[in-house]
């Protein structure tokens, strides 16, 4: 479950971590992707792993889209632009919820038969579910992918440096928007890699990402922002930390572990795990 | 003292006791039981927003898990009414005390985050508030506690056949909080809030102390908002852990001062006085549907707004300062 948090929170770790742009509907970029693998399922009969790559490819159009018909508006505020980055796209996540609940009506739907859903696999005596293990391995060759995207390619270098310092960037060529265009969009399609494995085996409806999208929040903030490494790291622990205090406490307090861990971690650590920002 | 901003507060002060009367007013002339409702809960959001604005505004600590102090009040009231028959206007002022010692209790490790890893820890510690009142079989867990009706009395600040007597009290929670702000803007604390604000580094080498000036504020703060959750649960006489501590509580009562203008004195009254109706309307109009329709309409409008006036609506009416010009 662990690095199913750490997929959720890959995308984010791009677009909040790295680019440090809030994005309040994070959450609702997952329920898009759910229905959206939801509805190629339902309507042409593709598994969710096999639209997986689709849905990622819809997403990155999607988040790209966003970028540069709100959220560029939005970086540009020279007042308070925490506060106007926060409510912007709250903002948008309502709209959006409010539009799933339009079209798509405020019942759960679930994909009941896909090649991951319900099925187990056994690795020496110990019996783990499928969905779980192949979002694990996704989790994993995303973080991978995105690490080596940050650090060893051009794009990655102007994504930080315009980050550090768009003006600066501006007069060596880079087109500030265009970066962050392809950030958003690399971005929102992570977290549709993300969507398309839940959701063969988790309830879709309007609401689903608000549930998710703190525990990316924190994830991210619990790894460190500006790390790739750390959001990783977060995600590990983060469901660790989870299935330990499902352990110890009622199932219904579980989140409260990992709230507790981020805290004592910020307190003793108040840049986070590995964070450079 | 500069006669400018002296004159100004005068102006201020004049202005608020004149809205103050228009507003309490207002019930001679509307007697619909829908606007009435609609009124209260402007009031109540300006009060609360206003709150809010002392440490998120002025003193620029962002804080969205002001909804754990909403249901600190809410809930200390309404334990102390039903389980042990203590009088809400005396469970009132616990919650406040409560909720301004927990504040200042949190204020002490919390206050050294800082950006995102200080906002993310006051969501967090308001989530886990809310899960612990959901799992807290005394409190009434997700049940939540029903207030038992024993008819309308002041005294029990209780009151079935009209809505007056809670308009009234929103209308003085708006007003404190509102002169509160008034007050200590002029303050010693006033003057520091702004320098922790603009520069925390800069403030703290020229003497300010920046944490006990962050401490003051978010017990003022807290306990002004924990008063607001003890009203909200008299007049829904119902509450659970989700209606009084969720999460979109937090983010309402950011709104309205953000929307209005954050860190001003009048942001958050008039960003409430916009808000507030339109919500309500468009929930009343549209949310009918049970399709989404309201929060298609909500959201939208909470997007042009924020884009278009990142400052909030009041800079709308101030002229751009000249510097050493006289009026």
């Amino acid at each position: 479950m662990g690095l199913l948090y750490g997929l959720i929170a890959v995308g984010l770790a791009l677009i909040f971590g790295l680019m440090d742009v809030t994005n309040f509907a994070h959450g609702e970029f997952l329920m898009i992707a759910m229905y959206l693998s939801f509805f190629l399922f339902a309507f042409f009969a593709i598994d969710p792993l096999l639209s997986a790559p689709l849905v990622a490819a819809a997403l990155f159009i999607f988040g790209a889209v966003i970028y540069l018909l709100i959220v560029r508006f939005a970086m540009r505020a020279k007042a308070n632009a925490g506060m106007v980055q926060i409510f912007t796209t709250f903002g948008l996540a309502i709209v959006m919820r409010g539009l799933a609940q339009y079209f798509f009506t405020p019942d759960y739907r679930s994909i009941p038969q896909s090649w991951l859903g319900g099925k187990t696999i056994s690795i020496a005596g110990i019996f783990l579910p499928e969905p779980q293990l192949v979002g694990a391995l996704v989790s994993i060759a995303a973080f991978a992918a995105l690490y080596f995207f940050i650090h060893r390619t051009d794009f990655g270098r102007a994504l930080e440096a315009t980050r550090e310092d768009p003006g600066a960037v501006a007069l060596v060529g880079i087109d500030k928007n265009r970066v962050f265009a392809f950030g958003w969009g690399l971005g929102a399609a992570l977290v549709g890699l993300a969507g398309a494995i839940m959701a063969s085996f988790f309830y879709i409806y309007p609401d689903v990402g608000a549930s998710f999208a703190l525990i990316a929040y924190v994830t991210v903030a619990l790894g460190g922002f500006g790390s790739v490494f750390g959001a990783f790291a977060g995600g590990i622990i983060v469901g660790l930390v989870e299935a330990t205090t499902a352990l110890v406490l009622p199932p219904a307090l579980k989140s409260v572990g990992i709230y507790a861990v981020y805290l004592l971690v910020v307190f003793i650590r108040p840049r986070g795990l590995f964070g450079s920002i | 003292m500069d006669k400018d901003f002296a004159a100004r507060r005068r102006r201020d002060l004049i202005i608020a006791a004149a809205l103050a009367a228009i507003a309490a007013l207002t019930p001679l002339f509307v007697k619909d039981v829908v606007v009435q409702n609609i009124l209260i809960l402007t009031l109540m959001y300006a009060g609360l927003s206003q709150s809010w604005n002392i440490l998120s505004g002025y003193c620029g600590q962002i804080s969205l898990g002001h909804a754990l102090y909403f249901g600190l009040g809410a809930y200390t009231t309404e334990l102390l009414f039903t389980k042990f028959g203590v009088l809400p206007w005396f469970g009132m002022l616990a919650g406040g005390v409560v909720s301004a010692l927990i504040a200042m209790g949190l204020g002490y490790p919390f206050f050294r985050l800082r950006g995102h890893y200080f906002v993310i820890a006051t969501i967090v510690i308001a989530e886990i508030g809310l899960l612990l009142f959901h799992n807290w079989e005394w409190a009434g867990a997700a049940m939540g506690i029903t207030i038992p009706i024993r008819g309308d009395s002041w005294l029990k600040f209780q009151f079935l056949r009209t809505k007056l007597p809670y308009f009234y009290f929103a209308l003085a929670l708006c007003c404190l909080a509102w002169f509160v702000t008034w007050w200590l803007e002029n303050s010693k604390w006033g003057f520091w809030w702004r320098a922790v604000k603009d520069n925390p580094d800069a403030a703290e080498s020229l003497g300010v102390d920046v944490f006990n000036s962050k401490m003051g504020a978010a017990a003022v703060s807290a306990f002004l908002v924990a008063v607001g959750g003890s009203f909200y649960a008299q007049f829904v006489s119902y509450i659970d852990p989700e209606s009084v501590m969720g999460f979109q509580f937090s983010l309402l009562m950011a709104l309205p001062a953000v929307l209005g203008g954050i860190g001003t004195l009048w942001g958050p009254v008039l960003g409430a006085a916009i808000l507030i109706p339109l919500t309500e309307l468009t929930r009343f109009k549209f949310g009918g549907s049970g399709r989404g329709v309201d929060l298609i309409v909500y959201g939208t409008l909470i997007v042009l707004i924020s884009l278009a006036l990142p400052r909030g609506l009041l800079s709308l009416f101030s002229r751009p300062k000249k510097t050493g010009a006289t009026r």
